[in-house]
């Protein structure tokens, strides 16, 4: 990246993880610290572009001294701290939160989820089948994304997404409290009576496929949709001149998806509905 | 009133070449030799009067082969591209101010700057990911600023919009300035340093005082004042422009009068302060860096200095002719008169996005031979004598792009294309061939990395540093270092040596739209973008956006009610140029005698019929934001048929 720099370097920080001596920047969080070393915690609400909402405590880790579980994602690293990622404590916690969800919502389309359950040996139809906490037709009310609340994990990733910190759209948001709480429409109506934009930046977000392209959304239904034989090649949207990164994920020589580098300078993940739905007239042969 | 087709025509790939055998025949398809060896007859049998419409939405390799193609095989500079009809004003301005026409700052900055002014930009609809950087300015502290004659959904997010009467720019700009000298906020250090001509300047908008700016542009002179002393006083602030700005009969003289606020200021040349105009196409930028410009050899390089002249004549082993050649607008002049007799004419969709576009094509039918590469058989393609299959530059090609900022970043080919389509360089390369140039490519890094060792500003960009640091900004003079994200920090150099060449005020007059609006055509037409839709809709219109609902004319709730239409209704319109029909749309963003249209679905209203082929004459874009015409309720024809929902309410505001 270009960098220019605005301050001086941030100070390194020492604190210890997993008995291993860990340097990190000041303002890194845990499982910045642990991404660096190569660990491999469990997230589901955190987001790379995103502030984080510690909604869904997947990951969280035992610190020494503290009296609860903190959330890698959002705590932040300190000087002198001991921090234990594996202990049995944590474990079983990210145990209990995966028979939780897995029990209440459909994690089938959520990347990983299946070999975290495996790993913490959870048991997802702990709490019977009465658990599911919503039991609704997918909502396909226009031709380019369907949102499927069964798969929602409540995570509130697409809200923030919509909402202040990208898109300003403000057309998804939080609908009742507590055990009613869902994402939801204005007046739970449509989307395409909603200030909905279809940027899609939503979807990039999602962690669980509840919000998803109709493109993939239909193979999954025709059981034609391959990850394996998929490729993803990152090239420059064909429209505007603002030069936004997209990813195409092809199968079979169809574009069937889009999505957007993170890290990239110009576009942090978003896209607008043309960079990211408007890639149909290539395949129009 | 009848149900309206919301999804407008789809384009299918050309799959294989095409050639008609006698003008006025139908197309019918041919194999690649016969195409080509057409293609090279007819361009060979007018060398002297040819020119070559190259694409800013193709690659800057593609573009760098095309213009290589016209200097070296057809012996003229008759190269360009349709950034004549968008951005060519603020390349002509931003270059004869700071010697560059690229924009002076990165997206980056628009985060940390202190004041965002938007002059004649609905960026929020035509630059969306840029406006998520706005948004990011704004909440990070930046104040914003709009300037734009409607009350567009970038403008709901500005602390104050500036709704000014269209074609008035310069009177409102120069009344800003002229707000700043006379509080004392003009930063004389910055202009003694780094400008000429000061003095006329001030002398220049002294007219322009707030009371007369408000009478000639309609926006209240508090406003203006306010403008003044934000823009004077921020720390750092960006001033974004788009075609509100450049689409004028005059719009260089626009681009002129914004960029003497930022020298009156020294908004320029710093980190967060700069000016920025925000381009249309993928590759506007690019395509003009490359050298597929009537004036400019490769790197933005002047081709009247008989150094970097010498220097692409032993490159390319040719001779270049020491003249600027035809601009797009010239050349479409030159086939009314006979002048241009053959047209090479890769992606573009001239009869559909000129001005005048009737006018247009019936120039085109005069050429003897109009050659069309492109991915689809768009209304262009319907009119050549070849017609050449190509690949789609962004997902099916290996190259680069240039957006906005001057970020060059790697396209890469995902999808193989259809049926015979072939890859934009193969296919100049053979002709180049056929024609007595035998240029072999290996790939497209072998055409960047040619285009590198001719170009100092890209010298540094390897594929490999690209790919790396997620593009990089032009000039990268090295191959081991990265310069500032932003341009034309030797202004504020102590050296006066270092300084350079200082930036000129630009002293300009206000100059009132050409089709001005009387008894007979008293509505002012203004034109721009949707969010969903590009240009003449040859893309967009292949998928299914909830968002469409095909074209409408625009007007504000009083002149609806008006002229006794309400949504959905068709009326007809008509301009001094021609007529066209289509359904109104209410929109209280817009104020009283203003209309707007887009160009989106021209098979369904062409809108460049009512257009003002008004140019400018410094760069030669037409006047697409200022035509007069006349709104004409239709006689009822029978009982309203068919469903109209979606058309009975007025619209939600889209944010
Ligand atoms: S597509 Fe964009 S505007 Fe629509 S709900 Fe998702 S984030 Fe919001
Ligand atoms: S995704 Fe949207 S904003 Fe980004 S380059 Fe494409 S058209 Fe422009
Ligand atoms: S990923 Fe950390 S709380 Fe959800």
């Amino acid at each position: 990246m270009t960098v220019i720099p605005l301050r001086l370097p941030r100070r390194l920080l020492e604190f210890t993880l997993d008995g291993q001596e860990t340097r990190v920047p000041e303002g890194s969080t845990i499982l910045d610290a642990c991404r660096a070393a190569g660990k491999d915690i469990p997230t589901l609400c955190e987001g790379d572009t995103l502030t984080p909402k510690n909604a869904c405590r997947v990951c969280v880790v035992e610190v020494e001294g503290a009296r609860v579980l903190a959330p890698a994602c959002s705590r932040k690293a300190e000087a002198g701290m001991t921090v234990l990622t594996d202990s049995p404590r944590a474990r079983h916690s990210r145990k209990i939160v995966l028979e939780l969800l897995a029990s209440s919502t459909d994690l089938s389309t959520t990347p990983r989820a299946a070999e975290w359950i495996k790993e913490y040996k959870a048991k997802p139809d702990r709490f019977g089948p009465d658990a599911a906490r919503l039991d609704e037709e997918p909502k396909i009310d226009n031709d380019l994304y369907v949102r499927d609340y069964d798969k929602c994990i409540q995570c509130y990733k697409c809200v923030d997404a919509c909402g202040e910190q990208w898109q300003n759209s403000f057309a998804i948001s939080v609908a009742g409290r507590g055990f009613d709480a869902r994402i939801s429409t204005e007046h739970d109506g449509p989307l395409t009576d909603s200030a909905c934009v279809y940027c899609g930046n939503c979807i990039e977000v999602c962690p669980t496929g509840a919000l998803s392209f109709k493109s993939e959304f239909d193979m999954r239904e025709a059981g034609t949709w391959n990850e394996e034989i998929q490729t993803e090649t990152t090239t420059i949207c064909a429209y505007c001149g603002v030069g936004c990164n997209l990813t195409l994920h092809v199968q079979e020589n169809e574009i069937v998806k889009v999505t957007s580098p993170h890290d990239n300078p110009v576009t942090h993940g978003n896209l607008c509905i043309k960079g990211r739905f408007g890639f149909q007239h290539v395949q129009e042969r | 009133m009848k149900k309206r087709e919301r999804t407008p025509k789809t384009y299918a790939r050309i799959t294989h070449p095409l050639v008609r055998d006698k003008k006025g025949g139908p197309l019918r398809r041919a194999g690649w030799d016969e195409a080509l060896d057409r293609a090279a007859a007819g361009l060979d049998a007018a060398r002297g009067s040819f020119g070559m419409l190259s694409c800013a939405r193709a690659t800057n390799e593609m573009n760098y082969v095309a213009q290589k193609f016209t200097r070296v095989v057809m012996g003229t500079n008759n190269v360009d591209s349709c950034n004549r009809t968008c951005h060519a004003p603020s390349v002509a301005g931003l270059s004869a101010v700071f010697g560059s026409g690229g924009g002076t700052s990165s997206y980056g900055e628009v985060d940390h700057t202190d004041l965002i002014l938007m002059w004649g930009s609905n960026a929020r609809f035509a630059h969306p990911i840029f406006f998520q950087h706005v948004l990011r300015g704004i909440r990070n502290g930046a104040r914003m600023y709009a300037v734009d004659p409607r009350r567009t959904s970038t403008a709901e997010w500005a602390e104050s919009w500036l709704g000014l009467n269209v074609g008035t720019d310069i009177p409102l700009a120069h009344a800003v300035g002229r707000e700043i000298i006379h509080a004392g906020l003009h930063n004389t250090s910055f202009i003694e340093r780094a400008t000429t001509g000061f003095e006329d300047y001030a002398a220049e908008v002294e007219p322009w005082t707030l009371a007369v700016a408000e009478k000639v542009t309609g926006v209240p002179a508090e406003a203006i004042r306010d403008l003044a002393h934000a823009y004077a006083r921020a720390e750092r602030a960006q001033l974004c422009w788009t075609l509100g700005i450049t689409e004028h009969h005059n719009g260089t003289d626009n681009v002129r009068a914004l960029i003497n606020l930022s020298l009156l200021t020294g908004h320029v040349g710093r980190y967060g302060s700069g000016v920025q105009p925000l381009r249309g196409q993928n590759n506007v930028q690019g395509g003009g860096d490359m050298g597929a410009i009537p004036n400019r050899l490769p790197g933005f390089q002047d081709i009247l200095e008989p150094d970097v002249r010498s220097k692409f004549e032993s490159a390319w082993n040719t001779v270049i002719r020491p003249e600027y050649g035809m601009t797009l607008t010239q050349m479409f002049e030159a086939m009314e008169t006979g002048d241009l007799k053959a047209v090479y004419c890769i992606g573009e969709n001239p009869a559909q996005s000129e001005a005048d576009s009737e006018q247009a094509v019936e120039r085109m039918k005069k050429l003897d031979c109009l050659v069309v590469q492109d991915i689809f058989l768009t209304a262009t393609a319907e009119l050549a004598d070849v017609v050449l299959p190509a690949t789609a530059a962004w997902a099916e090609t290996d190259g680069t792009t240039t957006n906005s900022e001057r970020r060059v970043q790697r396209v890469r080919k995902a999808v193989e294309p259809p049926g015979e389509a072939r890859e934009d360089i193969d296919i100049i390369c053979d002709l180049a061939g056929r024609l007595g140039h035998p240029w072999k490519y290996a790939d497209a890094e072998s055409v960047w990395n040619e285009l590198r060792s001719v170009s100092p500003d890209h010298y540094g960009m390897t594929y490999e540093r690209l790919a790396e640091h997620q593009g990089i900004q032009w000039p990268c003079p090295d191959t081991d270092r990265i310069e500032p994200t932003y341009l034309h920090g030797r202004l504020w150099d102590e050296d006066p040596a270092r300084r350079g060449r200082l930036a000129p005020f630009g002293i300009v007059k206000h100059d009132p739209p050409v089709d001005l609006t009387d008894d007979q055509y008293p509505i002012r037409l203004t034109t721009g973008r949707r969010l969903d839709s590009y240009n003449t809709g040859v893309q967009t219109g292949s998928f299914a956006s909830p968002l469409r609902r095909g074209e409408y004319v625009e007007l504000c709730p009083e002149d609806a009610e008006r002229y006794g239409v309400s949504v959905g209704e068709e009326v007809r319109i008509s301009s001094r140029r021609g007529t066209v029909q289509a359904p109104v749309w209410v929109d209280p963003g817009l104020r009283p005698g203003l209309a707007f249209m887009t160009m989106h679905f021209p098979d369904e209203v062409d809108t460049n019929q009512l257009t003002i082929e008004a140019n400018c004459p410094i760069a030669g874009t037409a006047e697409f934001k200022a035509s007069a015409i006349r709104i004409e309720k239709l006689p009822v024809s029978g009982p309203v048929s068919g469903s109209v929902s979606g058309f009975v309410s007025a619209p939600a505001v889209r944010s």
